[in-house]
Order: structure tokens, then sequence, then C-alpha cells
């Protein structure tokens, strides 16, 4: 088991979901965060004065899956995600030791999917 | 003679129906994906200045200048002649001045009613340009063929007490025409779009008060005929949201915030020809059609149609203004207002023929005067932002800032 977690764009989380879908990735967690990466990003200005620097905004998505389904995953992942500019954002793969369904104490890959 | 109760109740009802353009605006704006926030709270502040100028340069003069049966002309260019002498064609009792004032708060809503049709993906520039033209070749001449000296379907004897043609049908042909050419937005089925429905009642809130000084204050004088317009203007936001709450109660299962709000709009919209005309129970006839007729057009006719109106400016205040503007030919009666005249229910079939013959002008009018206008601006301007800018939203790629922060 792997726990799949990807920083992504927030205006690609439609694309990407769309991808997960059809590889039969339905269950994701997604939260909003803020991040710094290499990309400068796009500069706000309040009130006349530019603000550059800030921490951007990005989307995390958290995705636990069974081996066979890590490489479609990741594919998916960047097949919605990838623009080929800086700021598209990064995929983290992580062994995963156990997974627990609460509602039937289900365990291990079966609690997965 | 000027009358000072008149000219304060003429003022404060403008300072009301100002109110009601940011109150649109929160109505809108917690409406769309909260990355366009933003985007449509500026659109309709930049309505209110880009358009108080045009109407003190010449969209008065346009509108309401004594030229022939279809525009005002520019005899009163930049207020030339408008002073503080009373023009007893519109009003005997108050200044001429204070009458533009009041006209202009109107003239600044009704373009801004059609943002709800093309939210969240017209470009900024494009929208300036647009809407400064709609104003001029829409608004001011169909405000002129129902509401101004010699105006064509004044002489005819329309009633539109105070602007379901002008203001509601007007936008909302014009809204059902740029949703269907501007199209649908992106990625719209798995968002939830209302990101802040609190705001969406606060703006509701806003519009009902500043409603009282758009239908009351078109009396244009402390009267019995004001009095009348407050009460049946109250009468008929109150039935219609009720029965809107209920019809969703019906068919859904459960009663809404969004809708039962929406539904007072709607009878708001529907009610505005009708107020200086018709008794308190006629109010709620109105009320109740209204939401009936504009929860089909909204929650029936627009899905199966296809497109998308986003925030449903046509559904509401278009259907709810060519209702709003028929059942006036019906329901109106010369014992609520003796200048008006009486409606089908009164003995006086003939009235909803004229009605009838208002709203094919104003609709046909509108419908084609804002398709050209549309493909003009749009050959210069491009009016829809580019497909990236649309996805990131308006308000960073069109504003440079953004309305909330994750942290802090």
């Amino acid at each position: 088991m792997k726990l799949v977690i990807a920083i992504i764009q927030p205006y690609k989380l439609e694309e990407v979901k769309e991808e997960l879908y059809k590889v039969d990735v339905n269950l994701i967690t997604v939260s909003e965060v803020l991040g710094h990466g290499r990309q400068k990003g796009i500069t706000e200005v309040y009130r006349g004065a530019k603000e550059t620097g800030n921490l951007l905004r990005k989307i995390r998505l958290e995705i636990a899956v069974n081996d066979n389904f890590l490489e479609p995953t990741i594919k998916a992942i960047i097949k919605g995600a990838k623009t080929g500019e800086t700021g598209d954002g990064k995929i983290f793969v992580l062994d995963l030791k156990e997974c627990v369904r609460i509602r039937t104490e289900e365990r291990g890959s079966v609690a997965i999917g | 003679m000027i009358n000072q109760v008149d000219t304060l109740f003429v003022l404060l009802s403008a300072a009301f129906v100002m109110l009601m353009t940011p109150g649109l605006a929160f109505f809108y704006g917690g409406m769309v994906r909260r990355k366009n926030i933003l985007s449509v709270l500026m659109q309709c502040f930049v309505a209110l200045c880009l358009l108080s100028l045009q109407w003190i340069l010449f969209g008065y003069s346009l509108s309401f200048a004594p030229g022939n049966g279809f525009w005002g002309g520019l005899s009163w260019f930049g207020l030339n002649g408008v002073g503080m002498q009373p023009y007893p064609v519109y009003s005997a009792t108050i200044p001429h001045q204070a009458f533009m004032f009041f006209q202009m708060m109107f003239a600044v809503i009704t373009p801004a009613l059609i943002i709800g049709a093309f939210a969240e993906r017209m470009k900024f520039s494009a929208f300036l340009v647009f809407t400064l033209l709609w104003a001029t070749f829409v608004y001011d001449p169909l405000c002129h063929l129902v509401w101004g000296e010699g105006g064509w379907l004044k002489n005819l004897g329309v009633l539109d007490f105070a602007g379901g043609m002008v203001v509601h049908t007007s936008a909302g042909i014009a809204a059902l025409v740029t949703a269907i050419v501007i199209g649908k937005r992106k990625n719209l089925e798995h968002t939830p779009s209302p990101h802040n429905l609190p705001f969406v009642v606060l703006g509701t809130a806003l519009l009902w008060f500043g409603w009282y000084g758009f239908n009351a204050g078109s009396a244009l004088a402390v009267n019995g005929i004001a009095v009348s317009a407050f009460v049946i203007t109250n009468t008929a936001a109150a039935a219609a949201g009720l029965s809107w709450a209920f019809l969703e109660w019906i068919r859904n299962g459960k009663p809404t915030v969004f809708g039962m709000v929406t539904g007072s709009i709607a009878g708001l919209a529907t009610v505005t020809p009708a107020s200086g005309f018709v008794s308190p129970i006629s109010a709620i006839i109105i009320g109740v059609a209204a939401s009936i007729v504009c929860f089909i057009a909204v929650a029936v006719t627009k899905p199966r149609f296809g497109y998308d109106d986003s925030l449903d400016a046509f559904g509401v205040h278009g259907v709810g203004g060519i209702l709003g503007t028929l059942l006036t030919g019906v329901l109106a009666s010369k014992i609520i207002n003796p200048a008006g005249a009486n409606g089908l229910f009164y003995g006086n079939p003939k009235q909803l023929l004229i009605q009838l013959v208002g709203v094919a002008v104003a609709v046909s009018y509108t419908f084609i005067a804002t398709f050209a206008i549309y493909k003009l601006v749009d050959i210069f301007f491009r009016m829809r932002v580019s497909e990236k800018d649309e996805l990131v939203g308006l308000d960073l790629t069109q504003h440079r800032e953004r309305a909330y922060t994750i942290i802090e």
C-alpha cells in the first residue's frame, strides 16, 4: 500500500479529479495549502502597492492506493496537472503501513478501495 | 411650486435605490465561486461610477429630453437647462435635478443586473465598453420610449410604474442574449457554485430595503400612491418568498434559504411595473405568480435549454419583468391610481393588449440591440477571458486581488 501526496495548482484540481475518476481512483482527500516553490507566482496588488514573494496557494491531494494502482494514479495526476511551467507541483509517494476502515474495522488492502 | 417634503422624499428614495447596486453586488457576489467574488463586486461598483457620469453627460438627455418618440436627443447634454425649477411633465413639485438624480440610480442598476448572466467569465475591459454602450443604446432609448416626454409607448398608454419593462425586462433579455452568446462557464459540474450564501441573503435584504425607494419613490411625491407602493412592494416580496420556499419543499423535500431569497427578488421584480396601480390582494396574486413562473424558468426551463445564465438574471428579472408588465394589464385599477388605467379584471381588456405591445417592443429591441453591441465589442476587445484566466479566477487575473486568505 502507498500513500500518494500531490501538490498541484488550484485551478488544475478539476482536471486532476477527472483523470483520477477515469482510472477508478475515487477516494481522495483535498486540502488547500500554502507553499513556496521556485515559482514567483501571480503578483497581487493592494491599493496600488505590488506584493510578490508571498506564499502561494496550492491544492494538496492525499490518496491511499494499493500497489497496482500506484502508477495509474501518478500518471493521472500528471496528465491533469501538467502545463510544463514552473509551479505545476510535486508528487510524493510514501509507504503506507496500515489502513483501517472505521465503519467495519477491516484492515489492509481491502480497506483502501 | 416646489414642495420640500416631496423633494426630501425623492432624494431619500434615490439614496435607497443607490444602495441597491451594492446590494446586488453582494446578492450576485455570494453566488459565484470564491475566486470570482471581487470581479462581481467590482463590476457592480464600477457600473455605479461609470453610469453616474454617463447620465450627467448625455444619458439623462437621451432618456428624458423632449426629442422624438424614440429618443430624447442631446438638448440636455451635460444637464444643460436641467436645474432647480420643476419640469412639470415629469414632476411638478420637485426640482428637475432631483428627478434626474432619482432616475440616475435606475440607469445605474439596470445594466448592473445583466452581470448575473455573464458572471465569472467576462473580461473587465470588455465589460466596461459593453456596459457603456448598452446603457446608451438600449437603456436610454427604452427609457425614453416608456417614460420620456413624447415617448412612443408612453403615448400609447403603456403602464410601467417603476420599471418592469425599462429595467427588468430589458436587463433580463440582455442577460439571456449575453449568456447564450458568451457560452457556458468551465468546470461547473463538480464545483458548488454559491460560495457564500449569507452574502446572498445580505444582498437580498439591501435590495428589498432599496426597493421601497425604487417603487414608492416613483410616485415622486408624498401621497397615497407612494404609501400604496410601499405596501404593495412588501406584500409581493413576502408572498413570493414564502411561495418559492413552499414550492421547493414540495418538489425537493426541503425549503432552502437560497430559494426563499430568490423568490423574494422575483416578487419584487415582478411587482415593480404594477406597484403604483394595484391593490394589496392583487400584490399577493402577483407575488405567488412570480414565484411559480420564475421557479419554472430557473429550475425547469433553463436546465432543459442548457444556457448558462450564471445567476439567473433572465430567469428572475427578465421573466419577472415580463410577467409583471402583463399582470399590470390585468390587475391595474383606477381606484388605486386615478392617473393609471383599469386592467382586464376591471373591465378594460385593451390595457392588456397595450401591455403586450410594450413587452413585445422592449423584448425585440433589447434582443437585437444587445446582440449587435455584444458582437461589436467582441471584435475589438474579445468579451471572454482566456481559458486559463477563467480557471484561475477573475479576481486574480483581472484585478490582481484575492477576496479571502487562508491563514491570518
